[in-house]
């Protein structure tokens, strides 16, 4: 009996706008002008808080902070295809997801001082603090989306992690439940080519990281992650398709980190500065202006107001985050558990 | 002598450990062409190669398991965990199977490996990588921690671990990674496992602890007829050492970073209460950090044990 092919399977890639501009018609649609707007404004208010983190964290007023510059259309582009009702399991990289969703910037500013009420999510929004440990979340997303599957809501939860995240046990078997149980999950990793000064190509000896569904009976996708109309495409469809019933999906962005690790790090050291240039005129911003000014959507005077916008909104939540006094020592205990043991209550006195 | 930092004499003990034997191997994340992020394996992949000094995948359960493979084979690997809070997930690779393969086989195999680790509070560094949960592993039979205080002891004890034929925890307080600098011997010397150091002697109070605390105990002598003793090996300890020293003074203080419910500390109080109990002056006293999630860094400080919180139980012995 010769031998027989029973399954294949084909990676499929969205790209809708490319680097110099040229947009593909047939997938540009419904992309309002409202929406490319907040696209725009949304990606400029993550890109000046980003950037206010590092100044701040070079004058000691905030600590280790990790960039996203870069990664801004993955991010911003996948929020705002979020609804609501929807759930949303980040990790440590994800100021511009946060900041898309219009997470309190003072909020988060307190976390990277150092203030675990940083993390204390305003009622309301469905955002689960950011993971630290690498792609131990994952199951957590797979769990969220699973419940809301036998709830029949229609909801989905959205988990994003790093091509690093890949690497772990934990979305091997994060994935594999949510293929079982048909979950109400949209995995996204963005592949930003480095887990500090790790390649994407000691992550994974497969091609790509999107493939990787396939093993456990969905559907992957790798999305031109630096082009925020195809994110915003490629998500919305996945979470849709989730909240249908029709299952999880991984989603790819290929994109790239084109700052530091974090503010601990030092890229020089592993990582060839041509790279990083090449990767530069790739980044969001660009191609996205390219496409509003075709619209007629875009004009110097209009990003130079939106920049002053942000900046304000920003300044304003440093401001905030500065004049929140410190907590209180007995915060390190009366949070460990609903009800504190006699020790507990002991060391308590001590504090 | 020169005087080198715990980043040095670690790297010293890894690089004279593998020039000495081809068998040991470095895994970890970020190890290689970094240097590691506190830069402890800086120059040893350019000096030993990237076959012997290996960044893996983001996976301490893959690095951790197919340490116990390369061990079973017959190789040495020293594994790097980049924060100990990154080590839960390979929990299961240390408990279930580097603890247990020399009993369940009967003594056939083995596991020598070393998972090394960074570990502590006291660096202001973001949320989960300043755990200190050294008692946990102090619980599995068949598995020695070690935690090293200084610079010279780093590196004999390192050199122990990796020769030792069953599994190390070897716990680097970051806080001391560029802190403090000693003497650095270049001749190939070791510290035994299992053997704890006095460190001053005394009359009054057997002071114990290890990594950070103990220089904090150190400073907190002041005035008091102190004992201390660096424990260096948690487990198996040195029995003979805590015993001499308290049938001496009698009263016995252990100062550790740690929560203190099931900490290390509980386990040296009843050894006390076993063994010594008739040499005992007063209660087996510990300073600990309460049992409390390990804040992030504005409240790290009042977390930590304090030099007046020692010194407040060194009144509480004598007084007794
Ligand atoms: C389980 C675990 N191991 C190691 C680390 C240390 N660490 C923090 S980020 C990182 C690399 C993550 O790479 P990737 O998943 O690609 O995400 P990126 O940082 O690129 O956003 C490492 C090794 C960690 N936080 N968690
Ligand atoms: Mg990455």
């Amino acid at each position: 009996m010769p031998y027989r092919v029973i399954d294949s399977f084909e990676v499929r890639y969205l790209q809708i706008v490319d680097e110099a501009g040229n947009l593909d018609e047939s997938l540009f649609d419904g992309f309002s002008e409202w929406l490319v707007r907040s696209f725009f404004e949304r990606l400029v208010l993550s890109r000046t808080f980003n950037s206010r983190c590092l100044s701040l964290q070079r004058e000691g007023r905030i600590g280790t902070y990790p960039s996203i510059y870069g990664q801004e259309a993955s991010q911003v582009g996948s929020a705002l295809a979020l609804d609501a009702k929807d759930w949303v399991f980040p990790t440590f990289r994800e100021s511009g997801v946060l900041a898309a969703l219009g997470y309190p910037m003072e909020l988060l500013l307190r976390y990277w001082m150092g203030d675990e009420r940083g993390m204390k999510i305003p009622h309301g929004m469905n955002i689960v603090p950011m993971s630290i440990p690498v792609g131990t979340h994952i199951p957590h997303a797979t769990g969220c989306g699973w419940a809301m599957r036998l709830e029949g809501a229609r909801a989905a939860a959205l988990c994003y992690f790093g091509d690093g995240g890949s690497s772990r046990g934990d979305f091997h078997e994060g994935l594999n439940m949510a293929g079982v149980f048909k979950a109400n999950t949209v995995f996204l990793c963005q592949n930003n080519q480095w887990a500090i000064s790790v390649p994407r190509t000691r992550q994974t000896a497969s091609r790509t990281i999107a493939q990787k569904a396939f093993s456990y009976g969905f559907e992957g996708i790798q999305v031109d992650g630096n082009d925020i109309f195809a994110v915003y495409r490629a998500t919305l469809d996945a979470l849709n398709r989730a909240k249908r019933g029709e299952g999880p999906t991984l989603i790819e962005c290929f994109t790239y980190r084109l700052d530091d690790h974090t503010t601990a790090d030092d890229a020089s050291r592993y990582r060839d500065p041509g790279e990083v240039e090449e990767w530069k005129k790739r980044e969001p911003l660009l191609r996205l202006r390219l496409v509003m000014q075709r619209m007629g959507l875009w004009t110097e005077d209009y990003e130079k107001e939106v920049v002053k916008h942000s900046e304000e909104v920003v300044d304003s939540a440093i401001e905030k985050a500065e004049a929140v006094s410190p907590p209180e020592p007995s915060d390190i205990l009366i949070y460990t558990s609903h009800t504190p043991s006699g020790r507990q209550r002991r060391e308590l006195k001590e504090l | 002598m020169a005087k080198a930092n715990l980043v040095d004499a670690i790297n010293r003990a890894l690089a004279e450990e593998m020039e000495r034997d081809e068998r040991v191997v470095l895994l970890g994340e970020d190890i290689g062409r970094d240097g590691g992020v506190f830069r402890v394996t800086a120059g040893l992949l350019e000096r030993f190669g990237a076959e012997r000094v290996v960044d893996t995948p983001l996976s301490e359960l893959g690095m951790v398991g197919a340490a116990v493979g390369m061990a079973l084979w017959g190789l040495r690997p020293v594994v790097e965990i980049q924060f100990m809070a990154f080590i839960y997930e390979a929990i299961e690779q240390i408990f279930s199977h580097a603890a247990r393969i020399h009993s369940r086989s009967r003594g056939r195999y083995s596991a020598p490996i070393v998972v090394r680790t960074p570990y502590g509070v006291g660096i202001k560094g973001p949320e989960l990588h300043s755990d200190s949960t050294e008692a946990i592993f102090c619980h599995m039979p068949g598995v020695k921690v070690v935690v090293p205080s200084t610079p010279y002891n780093a590196k004999g004890l390192l050199k122990s671990a990796i020769r030792d034929e069953d599994p190390v925890v070897f716990l680097e307080p970051s806080r001391l990674y560029r802190t403090i600098k000693t003497e650095l011997p270049q001749e190939d010397y070791t510290i035994p496992l299992g053997h704890a150091e006095v460190v001053k002697e005394g009359g009054s109070i057997t002071a114990i602890s290890w990594g950070t605390m103990l220089h904090r105990t150190m400073e907190a002598t002041e005035g008091f007829d102190v004992e201390v003793i660096d424990l260096q090996t948690l487990k198996p300890f040195d029995e003979e050492t805590l015993l001499n020293s308290v049938k001496k003074t009698g009263r016995t203080v252990v100062v550790h970073e740690a929560t203190g419910f099931c900490g290390v500390g509980a386990e040296l109080s009843a050894f006390f209460a076993e063994l010594a109990m008739l040499h005992l002056r007063s209660p087996v006293m510990r300073v600990t950090a309460p049992d409390g999630v390990v804040p992030m860094a504005i409240l790290e400080d009042h977390y930590m044990p304090s030099v007046e919180k020692i010194r407040r139980a060194f009144e509480e012995v004598m007084n007794y």
